[in-house]
């Protein structure tokens, strides 16, 4: 590209200005006051304490959450456990089979209602929360309902058992996709589960557990627990917890697996990520920059499996990068529950922190940041779309991961550096590939340590599909039938 | 397939010979061409990116749900109608069903004068004359297709004699159709001579260059086709003739869009968008309008360099507008049918 | 007998085997210099090199050299190699069973069946070098235009500490190669003897350089390291001593380590497939599917 090219690529502003157009908060009722959700219904903490959660996109409150201690995790682990031994273990897969469905066409009924209170409890724009994650919440109940009365075909063996108790604790990005991915699968296998969801974020899953009262499922059978790191804690530590399932931070991970060594305790890990988008000269240009765009800047950049590193063989890097600024620009950001918003708030003022102080240690390092200058509300936690260039591999934003909308730009000269350059990294959950050329693609996957390798698209999630990661970003697979194998017992 | 021809032997006598319209000179193009590594039409066109069919309509899709409100949505409404071409391509087109359509063209709302006129009526040829005396005084155009429309499967020499008749009888615009079956067949020289050599026939006429996507079976052939229009010097390239099945698509007006972004990118030369075919509701019209706000500089979002080729579409862009404004909605038989 | 190398009937001293580590390809003495004496199969003391942290380092750095071109074989060719250990050990079979004999508590009789079976046992793994992708792959149906597949690929650099037996050895290193994964084999101190053989019989069945890698040396002493090491990427901790698993899996934690315990009373029960599954990784690919 020429320079008087890249002048006139500025000359974009929009010819019209879209006027907001926001969801109705109406079709969510938030109560004042969450309890946790043991047994089949919802009851008081024993030490009678509660915490509130807030709109990121305000910082107004929404409501006031139970926090659950050791006692509380105790009851829901003890109830838990009942059902499994009275209810869950003894019925028939295809009875399982029939309450599963009824929970994924109730969150379909009730989909616009949850991607309301997901959207301002969390921060993401209103058409991913209606768009990706209640849809994709309901397709995984949908799935793995099916498998209910189907384990003995689920691989080699003998016919597989349930293993009791599930522990799940999940993470702020996809509160209630997550806990899709957490329940659907433990449930089908006959487990019974204890769900902690992320403090930050704890209302789409208990609007789950009406919805799982209103599929009349057995009392015990899924018990929610909310409160911050400690109830986690206290329920991954819990004995009467069978099997573990995480999803958050590389850091935490490894105390749980510390936590559970020795005690024969099975344990899955979906941690974190440092992904390489990588991008040869012959991609298919602008669907590659959607890619990149929809690689990083989906969900604020809250994403384990976000592309967080862009490598670009160097030919194209700065007609990669030029074209990368245009389509930020037309990013637009602001109030989640606005549909046409595509960038919506940072989670908490704690990952906000974050993301100016990583920000901040790449400049100082010597990258350049760039964002479109987009104007960021007043109230609430913002973070613009960036992309740094000039990032070395050394650099601590090319290493750490940063979960929030900032992007950093390196080059490649040949295949086989791009593959070194994507793996040099602690983590490997996943990778992308743009080439028009199937048998580079091909060679690509196979040399990438990454669980998810999407080529000529990013960020594709389907639970008949295997997600998880290699070395610190963890271990286990969620979806399809390997997810399975990890709730049963042989 | 003879092997590639050299561009010069195709058509830079056709360039060179077309002086009437400065603006519409696409200068650029041969430099641009020069400097790549095979200076064949064919090599220039294998060297455009490939385009990804699943990624291209995720794109549009995505830009499909934008929901335009209030205000905006009053102004894309009444941008829209201003970028009508007011289509009739039919055999059974008389003088008086022509007479009527330039009438809506001029005051598509009678009750409000405010509104509108459409950017042009769209006709065969033998009716031009008829049109340019209906629509004498109004700034509405008079666009005539030619070159054998809608297959285009008759000798150059036929072609260029409908342009030139059109152009005699004082057609503004003239849409064209390209050689599609050269294009399938690889003989991509033929359709940028033709192209050329329609332009050279256009005289002070605009050039609207119909690609008939629904024919070209790949996205990649759109590109292509795109390319060769804009090379050859089309004013605006248009999706459709209208009367192959698919018609306008909106990943189809993406890709044509990202293409004139490029080529004006690369020459400066702006290049115009028709999209045609199928586009019957508002809500259609202003999907095309989001991608148009989103994908190319604001001066394209003006008839000179947008246009939607539809008849039907018209009422309803009428009747959404007036919903927009007055709070209910219209009844069936408040505008005219044409 | 003609085999025992401390003396034979002929009144010749026999020719001891300097029992070394296994690393790279090589014979090597432990980098320390120690060495620790265990039984031999006439009652004699055999001297066994002691690893050091050092050792572990060497071979987990031969290891991670080494993987590409390990994992990079067809599984096919794998395949090869693995029957070919099964070759080597057959051929060998005396020299074990004598080992086994005394290791075991069993006659020389009694000991070959094992060798025997030890030997099975590879050519049982061997087979399934090109059989796990179609047992453990899938092509999964979407909700989209994507052709998308998931497949098994081999975690890495995988610890394997493993028991006393030749059996068991045989279990759980052929396993653990047979997915494609390069390993570094902990020997029991009790299954010393037994591993250098073993390794002899490595270093003549084409595996590269490096695939496999033999420690011998204190189990308790090694456990910290090994279990730390960043360059592990998975831990065989079967035939670790109970008491030291807690402590094995913790510092396994440092790095997220895949880590398989297998609490297997008799080796002699019929191998399982989920031996070789335990230290794969399932890697999901998408591609959309369009013109």
């Amino acid at each position: 590209m020429t320079t008087a090219s890249n002048e006139r690529m500025k000359e974009v502003s929009p010819a019209i200005e879209y006027a907001p157009a926001p969801e109705s908060r109406a079709i969510v009722s938030i109560r004042e006051r969450y309890q946790l959700f043991i047994n089949g219904s919802f009851v008081e903490p024993q030490e009678g304490k509660y915490f509130s959660t807030i709109n990121p996109a305000t910082e107004e409150p929404l409501s006031e959450v139970a926090l659950a201690t050791e006692i509380d995790v105790d009851l829901a682990v003890m109830a838990a456990r009942r059902a499994f031994d009275e209810v869950w273990s003894r019925m028939p897969g295809r009875e399982r089979a029939k309450y599963i469905f009824r929970i994924a066409r109730i969150i379909q009924e009730r989909a616009r209602e949850l991607a309301v209170l997901e959207s301002l409890d969390n921060g993401k724009p209103i058409r991913e929360s209606r768009d990706v994650d209640v849809p994709l919440a309901a397709a995984y109940f949908f799935y793995y309902a099916g498998w209910a009365d189907k384990l003995e075909y689920v691989g080699p063996g003998p016919v597989p058992r349930p293993i009791g108790v599930a522990g799940q604790v999940i993470p702020w990005n996809f509160p209630l996709l997550m806990a899709a991915w957490k329940l659907a699968p433990a449930l089908a296998a006959g487990n019974t589960c204890v769900l902690k969801p992320a403090e930050t974020t704890p209302l789409s899953a208990l609007l789950l557990a009406d919805i799982i009262q209103q599929a009349e499922l057995p009392p015990g059978v899924v018990n929610i627990v909310t409160g911050a790191g400690e109830t986690g804690a206290a329920l991954v530590a819990h004995p009467g917890v069978g099997k573990v399932a995480f999803t958050g931070s590389t850091e935490v991970g490894k105390r749980i697996q510390r936590t559970l060594a020795g005690s024969g305790r099975r344990l899955t890990l979906e941690l974190g990520g440092k992904a390489a988008n990588i991008v040869f000269d012959d991609a298919p240009i602008n669907q590659a920059v959607e890619g990149i765009v929809n690689g990083i800047y989906f969900n604020q950049g809250h994403v384990c499996c976000a592309g967080s590193r862009l490598l670009v063989q160097e030919s194209i890097a700065e007609e990669i990068v030029e074209r990368l600024r245009r389509r930020m620009a037309s990013l637009r950001l602001g109030d989640p529950l606005d549909k046409n918003t595509d960038i919506g708030a940072i989670n908490s003022a704690g990952q906000l922190e974050k993301i100016h102080r990583l920000s901040k240690t790449g400049e100082a390092e010597g990258a350049v940041a760039w964002s479109s200058g987009c104007m960021l509300p007043e109230r609430g936690y913002w973070f613009p779309p960036t992309v740094f260039t000039k990032v070395e591999p050394a650099h601590t934003i090319a290493r750490e991961e940063i979960f929030g909308p900032v992007l950093s730009v390196m080059t490649f000269r040949t295949p086989a550096e791009a593959v070194q350059r994507a793996n040099n990294t602690v983590y490997g959950l996943s990778a992308g590939v743009w080439t028009e050329k199937g048998s580079r693609i091909l060679w690509m996957a196979e040399r990438l340590r990454a669980g998810v390798v999407w080529a000529n698209t990013y960020n594709r999630f389907d639970p008949a599909s295997p997600f998880g990661g290699f070395k610190e970003s963890g271990f286990g697979r969620e979806g399809g039938r390997h997810g399975l194998e990890s709730y049963l017992d042989r | 397939m003879t092997g590639p021809k050299p561009l010069g032997e195709v058509g830079e006598a056709a360039i060179a010979k077309h002086t009437s319209r400065a603006s519409a000179i696409p200068s650029g193009a041969d430099q641009l061409l020069r400097p790549r590594a095979d200076s064949s039409l064919p090599g220039f066109l294998r060297s455009l990116p490939g385009v990804d069919q699943v990624g291209l309509e995720a794109r549009a899709a995505a830009l499909a749900t934008r929901s335009i409100k209030a205000g905006a949505k009053i102004l894309a409404l009444e941008t829209a109608i201003s970028m009508v071409d007011l289509t009739t391509l039919e055999g059974d087109d008389t003088p008086g069903k022509v007479r009527a359509l330039c009438a809506k063209a001029k005051a598509p709302d009678p009750a409000d004068p405010g509104v509108g006129p459409v950017a042009a009526v769209c006709i065969y040829p033998d009716l031009v004359s008829l049109a340019k005396a209906e629509l004498a005084n109004s700034p509405v155009l008079v666009a005539a297709v030619a070159t054998a429309f809608p297959s285009g499967r008759s000798p150059l020499s036929v072609k260029l004699a409908d342009v030139e008749a059109a152009v005699e009888a004082g057609a503004d615009e003239v849409d064209m159709v390209i050689d599609r079956a050269a294009l399938l067949a690889g003989d991509y020289a033929r359709v940028l001579l033709e192209v050329r050599e329609v332009k050279k026939a256009c005289g002070g006429a605009h050039l609207k260059v119909i690609l008939e996507t629904g024919e070209l079976a790949t996205y990649d052939n759109i590109n292509r086709a795109s390319w060769i229009a804009m090379l050859g010097g089309a004013d605006f390239i248009k999706t459709s003739t209208g009367k192959v099945a698919p018609a306008s698509t909106l990943p189809v007006a993406l890709l044509m869009m990202e293409a004139v972004r490029e080529y004006h990118g690369e020459t400066g030369r702006p290049v115009g968008v028709k999209v045609a075919g199928g586009i019957r509701t508002a809500k259609d019209a202003i999907r095309y309008l989001v991608l148009v706000n989103e994908t190319l500089p604001g001066q394209w979002m003006s008839k000179s360099l947008f246009r939607f080729g539809a008849s039907s579409l018209l009422n309803d862009l009428l009747v959404q507008r007036y919903k927009q404004i007055h709070g209910v909605y219209g009844g069936p038989d408040d505008y005219s049918l044409e | 007998m003609a085999s025992n190398p401390t003396s034979t009937g002929s009144g010749r001293l026999g020719v001891a085997k300097t029992r070394k580590l296994f690393i790279d390809g090589a014979f090597v003495r432990s980098e320390s210099g120690r060495t620790f004496a265990t039984p031999g199969p006439s009652g004699n003391e055999v001297n066994v090199a002691m690893a050091s942290r050092k050792d572990v380092r060497d071979a987990v750095s031969a290891a991670r050299r080494c993987l590409p071109a390990w994992s990079g074989l067809t599984a096919y060719n794998r395949g090869q190699i693995l029957y070919r250990m099964a070759e080597m050990i057959e051929s060998r079979s005396l020299e074990f069973a004598e080992l086994v004999a005394v290791r075991e508590g069993c006659t020389v009789a009694e000991a070959k069946g094992r060798v025997e079976m030890s030997v099975d046992r590879w050519v049982w793994y061997a087979g399934w070098t090109d059989k796990l992708g179609n047992l453990a792959a899938s092509v999964n149906p979407v909700a989209g235009p994507y052709f998308n597949f998931s497949l098994p690929v081999p975690t890495g650099v995988v610890a394997v500490f493993a028991p006393a037996s030749l059996l068991g050895i045989t279990s759980v290193l052929a396993s653990t190669v047979a997915a494609g994964n390069v390993a570094i084999l902990v020997a029991e101190e009790r299954g010393s003897l037994v591993s250098t053989s073993l390794a002899e019989a490595v270093a003549t069945s084409d595996f590269p350089a490096g695939a496999v890698n033999v420690l011998t040396g204190i189990q308790d002493e090694l456990v910290e390291t090994v279990s730390s090491h960043r360059g592990i990427d998975g831990l065989d901790i079967s035939g670790l001593a109970p008491e030291l698993r807690v402590a094995s899996e913790s510092a396994a934690s440092s790095s997220v380590k895949r880590v398989f315990s297998e609490s297997v009373v008799e080796w002699t029960e019929p191998p399982s497939v989920s031996r070789v599954l335990a230290f794969v990784e399932v890697k999901t690919v998408w591609h959309p599917i369009g013109i």
